[in-house]
């Protein structure tokens, strides 16, 4: 991301601003999620249930955690049809 | 996007970067990522005070990638009204920065605080205006922001930090507001009610009330692990759970030259088809620290046929709506 602006050099009513996803929330958890592609049936359902949004669809339809943003809530663990992903406690 | 199925959906890149501050299971951006997956193109978002504007804008950073306003609690309605007449006048005039965009949708969030509240006659007006915008309300049932105060939302009984649980006042003494029945009684084009928990209902009906020209409104259940005490990976459970229980019914309300048309959603009317299938609301309490009053040191049996008959009294009066 590009620096901030200077108060003089905004546009009226603009406010400068850098994208949240510099700000990395994934050591906020006590646990992280695992996937087991052995079982997963590419339902895609954990990520439309993620809060962060930080389950991402792949190109073969599988999908993947990205461990920077995840906040360790369990949603996708305990809502995937199939079980196939595993809360995993951080050492 | 062609069709909206969760596999074509899943491929649409979020609106709502991560990295919010929001705590970890919010069922706030769940909504929010669902609302946004809805929208056709261009969209200007505007904000209430509340927990999602808070976390989500943390000076300097921002977790929106799309033009968003930030307005005060009590006027989330105005202030989306005023983007869509500048668009309207920007149109009119064939100059400004929005007249080249043909369609933009306008959305606006707000908790209950900034609906039930504080912001509700922003909201009438500007529903009476026939403004062209979708309004969300993220109903989480307290000020759960600034630390769990009562709102018009919270349901009887339940215990907040200014209406807790003793031996005189079990938690709230009053009943929910109706908001859903006095936001119908405006006569506007459409009505429905959200729930996390079916992922493609929620999309299908925000696409809806996006196609609609006026004002639309979406009520979603918001559950809260901090301010309704449940662990969070509870929160799609739960949400759930408000349906199967008939606590929070899945409907649509459609209005054509005047004429209200109430319509059950598939979850709602499989419920309806077959009632005992229907949940006791004592499954969807027990889950929930804030009623734990109910259940110790033992149940509270009169408290919990009062609060069933009241759901139940409710859930057939919607039914008789909908003329089933």
């Amino acid at each position: 991301m590009s620096k901030l602006k200077k108060k003089s050099e905004l546009e009226p009513g603009a406010i400068p601003f850098k994208s949240s996803k510099e700000y990395e929330t994934g050591d906020w958890g006590i646990t992280y999620p695992k996937i087991d592609y052995n079982k997963c049936t590419k339902c895609t359902l954990c990520h439309f249930f993620c809060p962060e949004g930080a389950i991402n669809v792949r190109e073969d339809g599988y999908t993947e955690v990205d461990y920077r943003y995840c906040k360790g809530c369990g949603i996708c663990s305990h809502e995937c049809p199939v079980k196939c992903i595993e809360m995993i406690v951080k050492k | 996007m062609s069709e909206l199925t969760l596999k074509n959906l899943s491929k649409k890149p979020d609106l709502i970067c991560p990295g919010a501050r929001l705590c970890s299971g919010c069922d706030e951006t769940i909504i929010v990522r669902l609302v946004l997956k809805a929208t056709r193109g261009p969209t200007i978002v505007t904000n209430a005070t509340g927990c999602l504007e808070v976390a989500t804008t943390s000076f300097p950073y921002t977790a929106w990638d799309l033009p968003w306003i930030h307005s005060a609690f009590e006027n989330t309605a105005a202030t989306a009204s005023g983007i869509e007449a500048a668009i309207k006048a920007m149109k009119k005039r064939k100059e400004g920065p929005l007249s080249n965009f043909e369609n933009i949708d306008v959305l606006a969030f707000a908790g209950d605080g900034g609906t039930y509240d504080i912001g509700f006659q922003a909201l009438s007006g500007a529903i009476e205006r026939g403004h062209d915008f979708t309004y969300i309300l993220l109903d989480n049932e307290a000020y759960m922001n600034t630390g769990i105060q009562r709102s018009g939302a919270t349901p009887f009984s339940a215990s907040t930090t200014t209406s807790p649980a003793g031996k005189i006042f079990l938690g709230k003494t009053e009943n929910k507001k109706p908001l859903d029945e006095i936001i119908i009684a405006h006569a506007l084009p459409y009505f429905a009610t959200i729930n996390a928990a079916w992922p493609l209902d929620v999309i299908k009906k925000t696409r809806k009330g996006i196609d609609i020209n006026g004002p639309t409104f979406l009520h979603a259940i918001v559950p809260c692990s901090r301010g309704w005490r449940f662990p969070p990976e509870k929160t799609i459970e739960i949400s759930r759970l408000a349906v199967q229980t008939c606590i929070f019914p899945l409907y649509e309300v459609n209005n054509y030259k005047g004429k209200t048309t109430y319509e059950l959603s598939s979850p709602s009317l499989s419920i309806a088809k077959r009632p005992e299938t229907k949940k006791t609301v004592e499954e969807y309490l027990k889950q929930q620290g804030r009623f734990s009053h109910l259940f110790k040191p033992e149940i509270n049996k009169e408290y919990l046929k009062q609060i069933q008959e009241t759901v139940d009294l409710k859930w057939s009066i919607l039914l008789d709506k909908c003329g089933i």
